[in-house]
């Protein structure tokens, strides 16, 4: 996919930052680059420790990076205190400020940025109704609920209008449902506003259901940035695939090559298709990546072939997971169909089908 | 299941804690009772009255003292605070480093060096200052109390701080409230609870010291706590139980205001 459409509203170019010093340096980002285009939803995704907040930290100016630039629509912000620039941030603790009301939370950045009353009030008012809370304008935020205090804390970032929002895992404190529905009001925020959000999460599904685009990263490095489909159908490597989704990982050798095509062979002696990952030149053993909703456990003969383990019932869809006669495990992820569709029985020999370009041969 | 050990179970507590409440209570009771007392003895019941109070009202040397011991309670608490409000900004808003234990020693110093040590020192050290500059006033007074009284006010300031979550004042910063802006209008509406109750219990504790004012003070000087010591000397009556009564009343007062001060908006 060409990467050019937008200007950008971030670009962080060869930011590293060190922590400790001597010995006990540790390398929280490790140069990392990426441009973050205007009007995005743009999500950091990783697990804890990956260096995901700390790049958060340094857009929002909380910590300055020991080396690189971070550059706001083309002029450098990583010198710059927080209070000078045009960024908010919705934080995991919310951090609404207890003595004051839902209102004066929300109108705080407008007053700081010396803007006259009536429109501080205007503009208070037109946020509260972004986000449903005109009835409560006049509570502590100790006097409403999570969900509630969520939104406050949205709203105070938004009204100074900012040019990029940050979100530091702002969902996580909320329960399951509630979580849901603020996925779909974020959502609805960020295309009501046009501003350019950055969020930033440890839960994959969050990542694939809200970004336009997601980076995930690892150990203080950025691996693949992509649109969620591009990081799910073709992972660039091992911790991508395993990161997000389920998955299976096959050894494979490499019998041809031709652009972003190949053919491998299986273990078994299979011949299959596979894509190749971007900027990625295999050559002899590889590893493929197949999600388990892209192969088809069958009766009879298939690619692979093994011996069913165990078969998990989940309503939409039956997991059946296989051990192949080379030892490994696969599973397939079969959809439901009310009085149809083969089922298995644990112990009976099945074969594996795998569909065409299914396979994408990655880094390891 | 074994019993768990439990203090109130012990034989003797109830005996021990009553012993304890008594000693500690009874004198006063005694003193506050006795200035109603309508006799000239402290220790002789002539029915009730309150013509101490109205005595210890009229003497003017009692008025003098209690004013000059309120302007050095007053002056010394409001400069003690500020000095505690800074120097618990300044040990809290950090990373902890070598030496910050070697500080929280050097602000609580008062609390540990005995007053008969700083009050000799003192003593010595403020009698060369009036050779040098002649001045005499209340300043040295001032001064010693406010030294002292340091530590009070800072201990429930930092323990405020302590409590106040840092990305409060990240997020005022992340909406363009410059440090000086944030202090004010996060940090210390926040922090104002801590710093009154650090502003009474500094005045409770200048009020009432007389080791150290008793070594700084000039001629002429006496705070009422001195003042009372020196009457005692010359034999008690019953006036010194009514100033202690109304003493009493004051502290108690403004520790109840320090308690509901503390529990407030936690």
């Amino acid at each position: 996919m060409p990467d050019t459409p937008g200007k950008n509203a971030i670009e962080v170019r060869g930011v590293r930052k060190v922590f400790g010093t001597g010995e006990a340096q540790v390398a929280a980002l490790d140069t990392v680059s990426v441009s973050i285009r205007e009007n995005e939803f743009f999500t950091l995704l990783g697990p804890s420790g990956c260096g995901k907040t700390t790049l958060l930290r340094l857009i929002a100016g909380f910590d300055f990076p020991s080396e690189g630039e971070i550059l706001l629509y083309g002029s450098d912000i990583a010198p710059l205190p927080p209070f000078k620039r045009p960024v908010n941030t919705v934080f995991q603790s919310y951090a609404l400020f207890p003595h004051m009301t839902v209102a004066q939370n929300i109108g705080f950045g407008l007053e700081m940025l010396g803007k006259p009353r009536a429109e501080i009030d205007a503009r208070v008012a037109e946020m509260l109704k972004l986000v449903r809370m005109e009835k409560l304008a006049k509570r502590r935020t100790s006097q409403i609920s999570g969900g509630q205090q969520q939104r406050v804390a949205l709203a105070r970032a938004l009204a100074p209008q900012p040019k990029v929002l940050l979100l530091d895992e702002p969902l996580s404190a909320l329960d399951y449902k509630l979580r849901k529905e603020m996925q779909i009001e974020l959502k609805r925020l960020q295309h009501e506003t046009g501003i350019t959000f950055i969020f930033v999460t440890h839960d994959q599904e969050e990542a694939l259901t809200m970004s336009d685009r997601i980076a995930v990263m690892s150990s203080g490095k950025i691996l693949q940035v992509g649109s969620p489909r591009d990081i799910y159908d073709r992972p660039a490597e091992r911790f991508v695939a395993d990161f997000i989704g389920e998955t299976n990982f096959l050894d494979a050798r490499i019998d041809s090559l031709d652009g972003g095509k190949a053919k491998v062979t299986l273990k078994s002696g299979a011949s299959i298709s596979a894509t190749v990952a971007d900027g990625f030149k295999p050559d002899g053993d590889a590893t493929v990546v197949i999600r388990p909703e892209h192969a088809k456990a069958v009766k009879g003969q298939g690619d692979i072939s093994g011996v069913v383990e165990n078969v998990v019932y989940f309503g939409t869809d039956t997991h059946v997971h296989i051990k192949l006669d080379d030892g490994e495990t696969f599973t397939v992820r079969q959809q439901n169909a009310r009085g149809a569709g083969a089922t298995f029985e644990r112990g009976e020999r099945v074969g594996v089908v795998i569909g065409d370009d299914a396979a994408q041969i990655l880094k390891d | 299941m074994a019993k768990r050990f439990s203090i109130r179970q012990q034989t003797g507590f109830t005996a021990i804690a009553a012993a304890c409440f008594v000693l500690l209570y009874l004198p006063i009771v005694v003193l506050v009772a006795y200035a109603f007392n309508d006799s000239t003895s402290v220790s002789e019941w002539g029915g009730f009255s309150l013509r101490w109070f109205v005595s210890a009202w009229s003497n003017v040397q009692v008025i003098d003292a209690s004013l000059r011991s309120l302007q050095i309670a007053s002056c010394a608490a409001i400069l003690a605070t500020i000095a505690a409000t800074m120097a618990a900004l300044a040990t809290t808003r950090t990373q902890a480093y070598r030496g910050l234990t070697f500080k929280y020693a050097f602000i609580n110093q008062p609390l540990m060096v005995p007053e008969i040590v700083t009050g000799v020192a003192l003593l010595i050290f403020f009698a060369q200052i009036k050779v040098a500059t002649g001045y005499s006033g209340l300043g040295y007074l001032i001064a010693a109390h406010t030294a002292f009284c340091i530590p009070f006010a800072y201990l429930p300031i930092r323990a405020r701080l302590e409590n106040m979550d840092l990305t409060l004042e990240r997020a005022a910063a992340d909406l363009y409230a410059t440090p000086w802006k944030a202090f004010r209008r996060v940090t210390l509406p926040l922090l104002w609870p801590g710093i009154i109750a650090g502003l009474m219990l500094a005045f409770v504790i200048s009020l009432d010291d007389v080791v150290i004012t008793e070594f700084v003070k000039s001629g002429g000087q006496d705070t009422l706590p001195t003042y009372m010591l020196g009457q005692i000397r010359r034999g008690i009556t019953p006036e010194v139980n009514a100033i202690s009564t109304v003493f009493l009343l004051l502290s108690v007062v403004i520790v109840t205001l320090f308690f509901f001060l503390s529990r407030k908006r936690d």
